[in-house]
């Protein structure tokens, strides 16, 4: 233990989030703010023919309505994948469309429900399977799968499955299915923006990724990065959900163009129903071993409901490829891994970003390769365990690994007396 | 009735960016009083970045710890932070404020050599003073360093960066990405009891061991634990965005839809220890955890309703009407 490294020390904002004082975004208030409310489709699926919103632009308290053609800049964030505001098409229930700035939000929600609204409802998809279908109605007009470096499908092939069955004495196949999350965090999505004494763009953010988020701003304003500033970083928890936004770029084009401070917030009911959630999965597990408890091979085919734009989907499924095996050390790993667009909200990160959903499906797996040999679930466990030097499906070659270390522990502090033999590992090197 | 059952599951997870290159700036100046402002730009979810960063800070200049005022509040002054997220603020962040800690000594050793009359190689950073190697004696203390300088035309200020080895993508043919920062692992014993007549799982028991490198900051370390847990149990038993799936028309919009953990749902028997594999690249041998506490729990209680009832229900959250199903289905 260092002089302070290591020290159970209290932690640096602790008596400010127990006793109130902590300002959040939420409780940053500005003279003469205004309060942003959204038009948000009401289909799945659709194009939208006519958007008319000079009743809301009328009302009393009203003091300004956007729509795709106020935005400064380029109408897309996330290597031009979400639109800011819709345009044209809709791709999920709850896409924003238009944004009315009112002195408050009851009124703001007011001249929403005035705007008048021509959209044509399309066959939407929600199932990834079907949208996998060849004749399934396009999310995207590139169609509904995302084209990795390796095609329509994340490819892993390290050493050979076949190869690995052909060793096995029995062989596991079984479906795991996973829902979407939602982050669910005590703060809600928020943000304030306001043009600052230097002419320049201030908005108050829970962004967990604020300089990732001036670089996504800043081409929707139009402005050079030395014109907007994002201040935060204290933020009443994320989980992953914030590191995508929702309100930061609709607050910040309503304020340029009203040159009002403005506040933009989802309720928890718009946060559940509109904010980015954790992807669901679907994993087929084809798995080898022998009767030593050595797992040969898995084979594995996954598919990563994205909902209706990509932004961090392709990377759940590249993140996932290290733990396709679990912290075990397989020698044949195979993997198709597809991420497929449906007509949902967004699937963005969230803790444990895929790696959750693949090892909750290799972990059950390693239980149903130790009945079908009848070994017991720990001993499996440690025979496989990462050691230091293993190679992981990706290739990456294994440093302090603890993993055996830990399984000790846990048997220790839960009473259960493991064998000698597996006392006696541990994770250094084979 | 109701049923017992145990269930284990052992883990390992990632820190930083897949692909690597994901960077961190640091920044600490001393200031007129001889204590120090770090500016970081990483936000703190709750996940305790800022106190982990001021012991860090505190470790390297072997400085009280309270003498540290960290702010990371504005982009406008902030040094650069990819992101609070991927398990990485306090591995890449961690990082880069020993660098940037190693700056400001070696300026601050430059700047206190002529008050000591003698040379900066000759000079020792330690106990919150500057002194001579082998004589700590003739010594200055860092409030005559910080009132010297900011009073004196000098403004000792450190800067230091990280950025893991990368970036790289998955090779096209087979997958591979070698590059990892580091790994994790944790290893998760729980006893459930279901009741066979309502379907409704309680966890009555969870024992984990977590080995994540050096922890920086145990108090917090073990904070992340707990609310892991809170949310792994929430993801295996109750939470769905549409709990109605595989219909879309009832999506979970209130916080009675979305069920997450309350706690009437955490287990009366919580058990946890930190073991430490301390990392060769790590600052001080830390790994990034946080995001995995909340990824054991599920398999195990998967594994623990099957040592229950005999079933293995592969799908989650497994509700109280999976459950039943699956009850009635063991029956036919």
């Amino acid at each position: 233990m260092g002089k302070y490294i290591g020290q159970p020390i209290p932690r640096y904002e602790g008596l400010g989030h127990v006793t109130g004082t902590t300002r959040y975004v939420d409780d940053v208030s500005l003279p003469g703010m205004l309060y942003i409310k959204a038009l948000r489709s009401p289909v799945h699926k659709g194009i939208i023919h006519s958007l008319d919103v000079s009743a809301a632009v009328n009302m009393p308290g009203v003091a300004g309505v956007i729509t795709a053609k106020d935005i400064p800049g380029q109408n897309a964030y996330y290597a031009t994948d979400q639109p800011v505001l819709v345009k044209e098409h809709i791709r999920y229930k709850g896409e924003r469309i238009a944004a009315v700035a009112a002195v408050d939000e009851d009124t703001a929600q007011e001249a929403v429900e005035k705007i008048k609204l021509d959209i044509e409802e399309q066959a939407p998809v929600f199932d990834p399977f079907e949208a996998m279908k060849p004749d399934a109605p396009k999310v995207r007009p590139e169609g509904n799968l995302w084209e990795f470096n390796s095609g329509r499908r994340r490819v892993l092939r390290k050493g050979d499955v076949e190869k690995g069955f052909a060793e096995a004495d029995e062989i596991v196949e079984h479906r795991y299915v996973e829902k979407m999350n939602d982050h669910a965090p005590m703060e809600p999505h928020v943000a304030v923006a306001y043009i600052d004494e230097n002419d320049r763009l201030a908005i108050h953010t829970v962004s967990q990724a604020r300089h990732f988020h001036l670089t996504q701003l800043c081409p929707v304003f139009n402005l050079p990065i030395s014109k907007v500033h994002l201040i935060g970083g204290t933020v009443g928890g994320g989980f992953g959900g914030k590191n995508e936004m929702q309100c930061e770029h609709v607050a910040g084009v309503m304020a340029l163009k009203l040159r009002r401070a403005v506040k933009f917030r989802l309720s928890r009911k718009e946060d559940l129903l509109y904010s980015t959630k954790r992807g669901a999965f679907v994993f087929d597990y084809k798995s080898g071993v022998k009767k030593d408890g050595h797992v040969t091979a898995h084979q594995v085919r996954g598919v990563h409901d994205i909902g209706a734009y990509h932004t961090m989907g392709e990377y759940a499924v590249e993140k996932q490829c290290l733990y396709l095996a679990g912290p075990y050390a397989v020698p044949n790993v195979w993997y198709d891994g597809h991420a497929v667009f449906t007509n949902k909200p967004v699937a963005s990160s969230m803790r444990g970003f895929a790696v959750v959903n693949v090892t909750y499906a290799s972990e059950i797996q390693m239980n149903l390769l130790a009945e079908a040999i009848g070994m017991d679930p720990w001993e499996i466990r440690f025979i496989n365990a990462w050691r230091d030097g293993d190679t992981a499906p990706t290739q990456w070659k294994v440093v302090a690994a603890g993993l055996i270390e830990s399984m000790k522990k846990a048997a220790e502090m839960d009473g259960i007396e493991l064998p000698e033999h597996l006392k006696a590992m541990s994770s250094r090197r084979r | 009735m109701k049923k017992k059952g145990k269930g284990i599951s052992s883990i390992g997870y990632a820190t930083g960016f897949f692909g690597g290159a994901d960077p961190n700036q640091a920044e600490i100046s001393i200031k007129m009083d001889g204590t120090f402002d770090l500016l970081m730009g990483t936000s703190d979810l709750g996940q305790g970045c800022k106190t982990a960063y001021r012991q860090i800070a505190a470790e390297a200049l072997d400085v009280p710890v309270e003498s540290i005022a960290l702010n990371n509040s504005d982009t406008d002054f902030i040094p650069m932070c990819l992101g609070a997220f991927a398990s990485r603020a306090t591995f890449v962040g961690g990082n880069a404020i020993i660098a940037a800690c190693e700056d400001l000594k070696r300026k601050m050793r430059e700047f206190a050599a002529p008050m000591l009359e003698a040379k900066p190689g000759e000079l020792e950073i330690g106990d919150n003073k500057v002194f001579v190697k082998g004589n700590p004696e003739k010594s200055v203390g860092m409030a005559d360093i910080g009132g010297a300088s900011n009073f004196g035309g000098a403004y000792l200020i450190g800067t230091g960066a990280y950025i893991p080895p990368g970036p790289m993508s998955p090779d096209p043919k087979t997958g591979a990405m070698p590059l990892l920062s580091a790994a994790a692992f944790a290893a998760c014993v729980v006893e459930v009891e279901v009741d066979t007549e309502t379907g409704v799982v309680q966890v009555l028991k969870s024992t984990h061991a977590y080995e994540i490198g050096k922890a920086i900051s145990p108090l917090i370390c073990k904070g992340q634990i707990n609310g892991g847990a809170a949310m792994g149990i929430g993801m295996a038993l109750s939470e769905s965005a549409h709990p109605y799936w595989p219909s879309v028309d009832f999506p979970a919009d209130t916080l009675g839809d979305y069920v997450i953990a309350t706690a009437a749902d955490m287990p009366v028997e919580d058990h946890y220890e930190i073991l430490e594999v301390p990392h060769p690249d790590g600052p001080y041998g830390a790994k990034g955890f946080c995001e995995m506490s909340s990824n054991a729990q599920i398999p195990a209680i998967t594994a623990a309703i099957h040592d229950a009832i005999g079933v293995w229900i592969t799908e989650f959250p497994t509700t109280p009407e999976m459950i039943l199903r699956a009850l009635e289905d063991k029956e036919r």
